[in-house]
């Protein structure tokens, strides 16, 4: 069985249905990207996953169902989520949204040492550790949102559109760090992305979504190569 | 100058109160994005409680520290049963709920303890060991109390760990979640911390305008207007708005002819000038929406 498996995952605005039937699984230790145009339900399949909508289907995480658990329980479980928007505590300072991140976990001693690696990772946060978050600019709020999410010391880390509103070379920074954490933490990644082409080179396999289905899926360098996803997604 | 003195300090004391009262409905405020309009009887409540307690014979610290801990539990089973099954409706149906729960309180406390005046005792000796003309003993205690009180909850809120997932969850609730934060269970904690805190400012204010079911009406409406004047996005705002009011409040009362007639009215004043001229209050952000 895999790591992740969805298996006819819907869900519900509601009475607006968004997602009709998603299946995807992700294997430990890898990046599975799900890719798709505004509206597709990339953002609601990871919100489904950590139980924030209504929801119909299967999510098993690590031979454990998670329907029917609270966000919560499903976080307490190692599924840390970088959300749509890095969901920045902004009137805490940079070290208490860290801290925030680790708030599930009990000994004081690893999380002091989770937070210097993620100031290890993202200097420029260490450098800023007393600033109030809502000042960071965009890109070191992403950065907050990810230190933030490793701090959970995360077995499965849930990532909506880290490349969203960032400069170009902010981005490309920050998939940067993203590959690098894989490498050293082996942490596995659900990638959610409209950015295709930095998504299909970070990640080992791929799902493209259309209004709430999963329209195609398998290694990245399949979708890479499909001459309609090039056209759609990739422009050119 | 030694009436001065005198009006000042005095004001310092009751406006104390007033924080406590202002900080209450701030906590409240910030999670919720609504006044509860029953703080203030549910902290005369919690002095019946008190009250009842002594009359059964416990010295007068321990019933209050038992009622402060007891209205820190009837805050937690109110937000349980009463508030969050509302959390979602409309505004309107939300402030019916307070309104309601203030009325509710102020009916069986007069049903179980009757409307009659009671005197209550000061939780400070009448002899400190010195004699001050300026102030009285009681005023004295009340200040270094609530300072004290008002000390330990921000350090709660500043230095635990609990006290960050409280900030955290009101300000930014499904990032709380996000790190595993119950929600809900903070804000049922606000509310036994902000029944807890206006219980001390009821306990407190008791001994000066004695014991009755509409005893925190006036308390609450200068705790408003600390609350408004501070700013109610800003708890430390919210204490010092307090502190001038109960100061002004005082003032008013001795320099402005016929003063003493209009304090309430004064109060009023204040909170209609700060929602006219500075929304936010003295230390508030000032939110902009963009449309």
């Amino acid at each position: 069985m895999a790591f992740l498996e969805v298996r006819g995952l819907e869900a519900y605005y509601r009475q607006t249905q968004a997602l009709f039937g998603v299946d995807f699984v992700l294997d430990e230790g890898s990046i599975t990207a799900i890719l798709g145009a505004n509206g597709a339900g990339k953002t609601t399949t990871l919100r489904a996953i950590c139980r924030m909508v209504r929801t119909d289907g299967e999510v098993v995480f690590d031979g454990q169902d998670l329907s029917g658990l609270s966000t919560e329980r499903v976080v307490g479980l190692g599924i840390a989520h970088v959300p749509e928007g890095r969901g920045t505590f902004v009137r805490q300072s940079v070290e208490e949204n860290l801290q925030l991140g680790a708030y599930t976990r009990k000994n004081k001693a690893d999380i002091a040492e989770d937070m210097e690696s993620v100031y290890g990772y993202f200097p420029r946060l260490g450098e800023r550790r007393r600033q109030q978050a809502g000042t960071l600019s965009g890109g070191e709020q992403q950065m907050l949102a990810i230190g933030r999410a490793l701090m959970l010391r995360p077995k499965l880390m849930l990532l909506d559109e880290p490349s969203f509103g960032l400069a170009p070379l902010i981005v490309q920074e920050i998939y940067e760090i993203m590959a690098r954490i894989r490498e050293r933490e082996g942490t596995s990644m659900l990638l959610v992305e409209q950015n295709a082409s930095i998504a299909l080179e970070l990640a080992d396999h791929a799902y493209l979504l259309e209004t709430g289905r999963v329209v195609m899926g398998g290694e990245s360098s399949l979708l890479r190569d499909d001459e309609d996803v090039r056209r759609s997604y990739l422009g050119y | 100058m030694d009436l001065f003195l005198q009006l000042t300090l005095a004001g310092l004391a009751i406006g104390s109160i007033y924080s406590c009262v202002a900080l209450a409905v701030v906590m409240i405020y910030q999670a919720t994005d609504h006044f509860n309009f029953a703080q203030g009887e549910m902290a005369m409540f919690s002095t019946y409680v008190a009250w009842t307690l002594v009359g059964l014979g416990a010295p007068v610290w321990l019933a209050f520290l038992l009622a402060v801990g007891i209205s820190f539990l009837a805050g937690v089973v109110i937000e349980r049963v009463i508030v969050k099954p509302v959390e979602n409706a409309p505004v309107l149906n939300q402030i019916i709920v307070f309104i309601g729960l203030l009325v509710i309180f102020n009916a069986v406390a007069g049903w179980i303890w009757e409307f009659t005046i009671k005197p209550f005792p000061s939780l400070f000796p009448e002899d400190l060991g010195f004699k001050s003309t300026l102030i009285g003993p009681h005023h004295l205690g009340v200040i270094a109390l609530t300072l004290g009180v008002l000390a330990l909850v921000f350090a709660f809120f500043r230095f635990t760990r609990v006290g960050l997932a409280m900030r955290a969850a009101a300000a930014n609730p499904d990032s709380a979640r996000m790190v595993g934060v119950s929600v809900g269970w903070m804000l049922a904690l606000g509310w036994g911390l902000a029944a807890s805190i206006g219980a001390v400012g009821g306990i407190l204010v008791a001994p000066i305008v004695y014991l009755e079911p509409n005893m925190m009406a006036g308390v609450l409406l200068y705790g408003f207007a600390g609350a408004l004047l501070g700013g109610v996005s800003s708890p430390g705002g919210a204490v010092l708005g307090g502190l001038v009011v109960g100061v002004l409040e005082n003032w008013v009362g001795q320099y402005v002819p016929g003063g003493s007639e209009l304090k309430l009215t004064f109060a009023l004043i204040l909170i209609v000038g700060v929602l006219v001229f500075k929304p936010a209050g003295l230390f508030g952000r000032v939110v902009v929406r963009r449309v």
